[in-house]
């Protein structure tokens, strides 16, 4: 990987801010979608996309490629942006989001859009086929690795455990998985009206060790942070890394930040408004009118 | 003149509200949630009746087992959960802890078919039908409209045996009269007719009821039958419709293997009953995404779509093999079928 210089990181960051507002463009025009989930995840996957991760846009199916799985798939306009936003299809096709006969559908789907390493979207199974991609760039001799971005309410599905169990069993030091621990999932337990909500998952440091993971903290919004954490798990040796990236659930857009409400609601034009001018990216509007 | 039917609700509120009715009375009562709790509509009954629900989390195994467990205990548990999962991740739970087991648990299965259209395959359930079919001791309910939502969820909470019930999310016609009666495993005729019958259940039978609407207008004497219960199945119904008319389309929001139209079939071969037949639903292949209207458009499952279906049948076997019959026997098997099926 390359050092990620200051000027790098400041692009980054730019390409970041029009992901996340054409993040709410694409919702907005489709009139549907997943908000809160998709902005908590958007800096760590601009960082694996534009830095980190070893692709090509022009050969989505290039077999040496690391591999990416969005194990919380409902997170996938995010994805559909920054893979847009690198060059896999026109940025455009982001309009196409949740329409009938459009590759941007609702959830990931690799027979249909290019540079999809695999289909989610039913919560908890993202990681096991991420275990079997590691386990097959060992069995084939290949030097690529393989990212799982999980959601921590998504923890709570039985499968991802048993897939944290056998990829440990099988040292397998070319898996890497990210938890998006945002303190939220989509309606959680309340204790009683009005108050305090458990978060996802407690403690998902000491869990995951337990598990005989490698465990490393971090700021999912850090992109120097972030890339420095999985530097490290690079680097680690005889067991799968996990990298808890304490984020924040709608981040970017001050209304939308920690709100259970944002987990999936389509922002009003005046709140579009509100939000692309927060996000410094109130010119990507004009266009959008214009497209519509 | 055409029959209009005035807009309910979507049928999930139908349940939560029943459901919430029935638990103010039932401290029995208890619902199971899988962070389903807002697309379930039951956030009014958690803040209610807190002691009465139970949040499991995003683990759709977890929660049928624990349902299974609570209703050895004596509860009454309605289990609620996206029909694409709690059918699928969770059908091992659902085949030995709740069928095989003999524990009644109410599974109900939300925002099912493609209610979540646009979502994608793995928020479709259109096998669920094929999968709880071949699994012994779990009836099967899909009502069709607010009316037999609410009878349908007053007859699980006393009913003896696992059940499933199906749900979708979009608002609903009011199809049916007053004097209407619903009873599980009795199939409900909405209108008979001498040319075609739809035998449809759960969301698809209002677009039948108007493409029957439709036919009638172009003189084409057109039944509707909602089979909300595909277990127990009602096959005097479907003999009787087979019987009674000169041919049969069955209308689903089911893969059109091992569902509705599987079982209709099945059951006429059976009997002996052999007519022009046609099964409308999803069909074998990568399925679209996007909204439930432009699938069931994109598929056929529009009052037109059925329509044309119901004409390209019967033209097909206009005057061949069978005259209408108000007879009850069977008929005679045809030495050709049809182009059309
Ligand atoms: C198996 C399964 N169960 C339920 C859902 C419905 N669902 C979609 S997103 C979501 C909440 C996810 O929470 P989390 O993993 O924390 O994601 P984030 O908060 O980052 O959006 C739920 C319950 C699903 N997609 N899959």
């Amino acid at each position: 990987m390359e050092p990620l210089t200051p000027q790098r990181l400041k692009e980054l960051e730019e390409v970041a801010a029009r992901v996340r507002a054409r993040i709410l463009l694409a919702v907005h025009h489709a009139g549907a979608g997943h908000v809160g989930g998709p902005l908590s995840c958007t800096d760590m996957l601009v960082a694996l996309y534009f830095h980190i991760l070893n692709v090509d846009p022009n050969r989505p199916d290039w077999e040496d490629r690391d591999r990416f799985i969005l194990s919380k798939g409902h997170s996938t306009i995010a994805l559909y942006t920054v893979l847009a936003e690198r060059g896999y299809f026109p940025l455009e096709e982001l309009f196409t989001f949740d329409a009938i006969d459009s590759r941007m559908q609702g959830h990931p789907d690799m027979t249909k859009t290019p540079g999809i390493d695999m289909s989610s979207g039913s919560l908890g199974q993202g990681l096991s086929p991420g275990l079997g991609m590691a386990l097959g760039a060992r069995l084939l001799g290949k030097s690529f690795r393989t990212y799982v971005i999980l959601g921590d309410g998504e923890s709570q599905e039985g499968q991802i455990w048993e897939a944290a169990f056998v990829a440990a069993r099988y040292q397998l030091d070319n898996l890497t998985a990210i938890l998006d621990y945002n303190g939220l999932q989509q309606y959680g337990w309340r204790n009683a009206p009005g108050e305090h909500m458990f978060p996802p998952i407690e403690n998902p440091a000491q869990k995951w060790q337990a598990f005989g993971w490698r465990v490393i903290e971090t700021d999912g919004h850090d992109m120097a942070q972030f890339t420095a954490a999985v530097e490290e798990a690079q680097t680690t040796r005889g067991k799968p890394t996990l990298i808890i990236a304490h984020t924040v659930k709608g981040k970017g857009v001050s209304f939308m930040e920690d709100q259970y409400d944002w987990h999936a609601r389509v922002p009003t034009q005046q709140e579009l408004v509100a939000a692309l001018a927060e996000l410094g990216q109130s010119d990507l509007l004009v266009i959008s009118q214009g497209g519509d | 003149m055409m029959t209009t039917y005035s807009l309910g609700k979507p049928n999930q509120d139908i349940v939560a509200e029943t459901l919430l009715a029935l638990a103010r009375q039932d401290r029995d009562l208890i619902v199971v949630t899988g962070d389903s709790r807002g697309s379930g509509k039951m956030t009014a009954f958690g803040e209610a009746l807190p002691d009465q629900l139970v949040e499991i989390g995003i683990a759709e195994q977890n929660l049928v087992g624990v349902s299974a467990g609570l209703a050895s205990t004596g509860k009454k548990v309605f289990a609620i959960s996206p029909a694409c999962f709690l059918t699928a991740r969770s059908l091992e739970q659902i085949k030995n802890d709740v069928a095989y087991s003999d524990n009644p648990v109410k599974l109900v299965g939300i925002s099912a078919g493609v209610s979540y259209g646009a979502l994608g395959s793995t928020h479709h359930s259109l096998h669920d039908l094929a999968a709880l079919l071949a699994i012994h001791n779990i009836d099967i309910v899909i009502p069709a409209d607010n009316f037999e939502t609410y009878h349908a969820i007053l007859a699980a909470a006393t009913h003896p045996r696992p059940i499933y019930l199906r749900f979708g999310k979009r608002p609903m016609h009011h199809l049916h009269h007053s004097e209407t009666r619903f009873q599980l495993g009795k199939a409900i005729i909405l209108r008979s007719g001498g040319d075609i019958t739809f035998i449809a259940a759960g969301e698809t039978v209002a677009p039948a009821l108007f493409a029957a609407d439709s036919l009638e207008q172009r003189g084409i004497s057109c039944g509707v039958i909602s089979m909300h219960t595909i277990r127990p199945f009602d096959v005097e119904a479907v003999i009787n419709a087979a019987t009674t008319s000169r041919a049969l389309v069955t209308v689903e929001e089911h893969s059109v293997n091992g569902g509705l139209g599987s079982l209709v079939a099945a059951t006429l071969m059976e009997a002996g009953v052999w007519l022009p037949f046609k099964r409308v639903g999803i069909p074998d292949e990568h399925t679209i995404a996007g909204s439930q209207v432009e699938i069931f458009k994109h598929y056929g499952i529009t009052p037109e779509g059925l329509a044309e279906t119901a004409l390209n049948l019967l033209n097909g076997s206009r005057g061949n093999r069978f005259p209408a019959s108000a007879s009850a026997t069977a008929s005679r098997p045809a030495a050709n079928p049809p182009a059309s099926v």
